[in-house]
């Protein structure tokens, strides 16, 4: 008994410990964003100056609607193409869908410091060169695998006897796929549209050297902003971002929960 | 609602011959039964009149119409599944309204044929529920319901009762040949329960191997076999093997076994007999012999099985072990160990070419 409830309470510990390293930093630096001292001292006096004075940084406003228009415009073109990609791999055998299957995985891995300096090289050789475009592409690519991996996850779960079933039934290949198909991975597809959402919208390396001045994504002009000199206002547009990327987050998981239960 | 027919149809996967050179003819409005082992070619061959795969040769039609090369979708079939695949994402109604839906009918037409299809599988009540919130049962007739209620020319069913429990699957069975009757259409169902083929089916076809191996009512194919495999994989059969002596055949050791019906062989060709288990008397031996019943063979009981309504022998004769099944009629049981001798007719006796 004894030795039960020490191990309980150890374990207690641990989550308690395990917690507090990943969200203590986020904690203090959402707290500092509601401080009226610039230098994080204390005691702590409320202000949401750092809020307005962000409102005020135009620099700073236009890279966050440059990384929520690319986010968004990648989440919509990785999950339509993503998810077509998995239709294709599930439903038709192929010469070399195996070798395709492989090959999806391996940009998942390949450090992004690689991916994005192959990326620059690649889009000057074409003509592309840098900007949101390239960006944008840069994205596309990045998030594809991801979808395509979720959406093809819950394509396993799948019964083909429903689309079976479907064409018993007079349905055409279209009718198959938008009434009974697309309903059984759309929680796939909405997990598989927010992981691209926030490997677009986190997005640091790739877009780094993608982007030219003026030309920039939220997470680039941060920490440019932080190589000028720190202020409070990066703490406010900080705790902002993990706000909605948290939702997000907590969103993907809802729907990844669904996929276990149906 | 039409008559399916099926000529020298062939299909390989690789150098697998799931289907060699079948044919049958399936009458409008019959109710037919493919039966089969597992890898026997059953479900290729529903598989190919349905449309989900094409023959390599041969011909397939639906009512006089040429269909074998015509996908699923276009050639108004209904069709069952072992698993009922039924949509999740979709209510009991909205499963049943599919077929109607795609073919764009009016709402109001969908509402009305749905309601109807599901009072006539007993399921009135509970169009708004979700497929998971039904029983085994209750699945099934959903399944069938939307599979009918297109009016489609042929009803295909693939072991539609397998996944149901026994009691269950024998109100099933009564259920389906009900509706079957009321509506008249032509039913193919496919199935590895010899049972299930005998009591529901006007006529079965047996296959092997991706050959037909025989093909008639059940009676038929149940007192006059045409091969070992047909005897014994429809219902229980001794077979004995030895040399045609023209009305039967000659036993290794020279007894003879006498055959009232099956093929027409050359004296001294091999040749097999099959005796159905309920056909042999097993007495002690101090009986009279009767005159109807020539065939004798005397052994020894080596396990007997009660099962109440009636009893199974296992008698050893020769290496060979012989299964009797006698009603239980009151009259006094055999132990093990006893001499028996064994009896029967002539016209329980089918001859077989080997």
């Amino acid at each position: 008994m004894a030795t039960t409830r020490i191990l309980e309470g150890l374990g207690r510990l641990y989550v308690g410990l395990l917690l507090a390293f990943l969200y203590l930093p986020i904690i203090i630096m959402a707290l500092m964003s509601f401080n009226v001292s610039p230098f994080y001292q204390l005691p702590f006096e409320w202000t949401t100056e750092w809020y307005a004075s962000l409102w005020q940084n135009d620099q700073l406003i236009a890279a966050t609607w440059n990384s929520l228009e690319i986010a968004i415009i990648t989440t919509i073109i990785s999950t339509v193409l993503g998810a077509a990609a998995s239709l294709a791999l599930y439903r038709y055998e192929f010469r070399g869908k195996k070798v395709l299957q492989a090959l999806l995985f391996p940009p998942i891995a390949i450090p992004w410091l690689i991916t994005g300096t192959a990326m620059l090289i690649f889009f000057f050789g074409i003509g592309i060169g840098r900007g949101l475009f390239a960006i944008l592409l840069g994205h596309v690519a990045l998030a594809l695998p991801y979808v395509i991996v979720v959406v093809s996850a819950r394509l396993q779960t799948f019964a083909p006897e429903l689309e079976e079933a479907a064409r018993s039934l007079g349905a055409n290949q279209w009718q198959v796929t938008n009434r009974v198909t697309l309903p059984w991975i759309m929680p796939g597809v909405i997990a598989g549209g927010l992981f691209a959402f926030a490997v677009s919208f986190d997005q640091f390396v790739v877009s780094y050297f993608l982007s030219t001045p003026g030309q920039t994504t939220l997470p680039v002009e941060i920490y440019a902003a932080i190589r000028k000199g720190f202020t409070p206002e990066i703490n406010a547009v900080s705790t902002i971002i993990i706000v909605v990327s948290m939702a997000l987050m907590l969103l993907t998981a809802r729907f990844f929960k669904f996929g276990g239960e149906k | 609602m039409a008559g399916v027919k099926v000529s020298n149809v062939s299909r390989s996967f690789g150098a697998h011959k799931a289907l060699d050179d079948v044919s049958i003819d399936f009458a409008d409005g019959g109710f037919y039964a493919l039966l089969g082992p597992s890898g026997s070619g059953k479900t290729t061959l529903l598989r190919q009149i349905a449309g989900f795969d094409f023959p390599d040769s041969g011909r397939i039609a639906i009512g006089g119409e040429s269909v074998e090369r015509v996908p699923v979708e276009k050639r108004q079939i209904g069709m069952v599944f072992q698993n009922y695949a039924l949509f999740p994402n979709m209510s009991v109604a909205d499963n049943v309204a599919f077929g109607l839906s795609v073919r764009g009918e009016a709402k109001a037409t969908i509402a009305t044929e749905v309601q109807r299809a599901l009072d006539l599988v007993q399921l009135g009540k509970l169009g708004g529920r979700r497929p998971h919130q039904l029983s085994g049962g209750q699945r099934q007739r959903v399944a069938l319901a939307r599979a009918i209620v297109t009016k489609p020319r042929v009803l295909l069913l693939d072991e539609p009762l397998g996944a149901l429990d026994k009691a269950l699957r024998v109100d099933m069975q009564i259920e389906l040949k009900r509706i079957q009757r009321e509506i008249g259409i032509t039913t193919i169902f496919v199935t590895h329960d010899q049972e299930e083929a005998l009591t529901m089916s006007d006529r079965i076809g047996i296959l092997r191997d991706g050959r037909l191996v025989q093909e008639g009512p059940p009676e038929e194919i149940y007192d006059r076999p045409q091969s070992e495999f047909a005897a014994t994989f429809l219902g229980d059969a001794n077979i004995f093997r030895g040399d045609a002596t023209g009305n039967g055949i000659r036993l290794p050791d020279g007894t003879a076994i006498a055959a009232g019906a099956g093929a027409t062989l050359t004296v001294g060709a091999k040749a097999s007999c099959a005796v159905r288990p309920e056909r042999i008397q097993i007495s002690t031996g101090t009986e009279k012999p009767d005159a109807g019943n020539s065939n004798t063979l005397k052994g020894q009981v080596s396990k007997r099985i009660f099962a109440g309504n009636n009893s199974t022998y296992f008698v050893e004769r020769q290496g060979q072990t012989l299964k009797v099944i006698v009603q239980n009629t009151g009259a006094e049981r055999l132990a093990e160990g006893e001499d028996v001798v064994l009896r029967w007719s002539p016209e329980s006796t089918v001859l077989i070419a080997a």
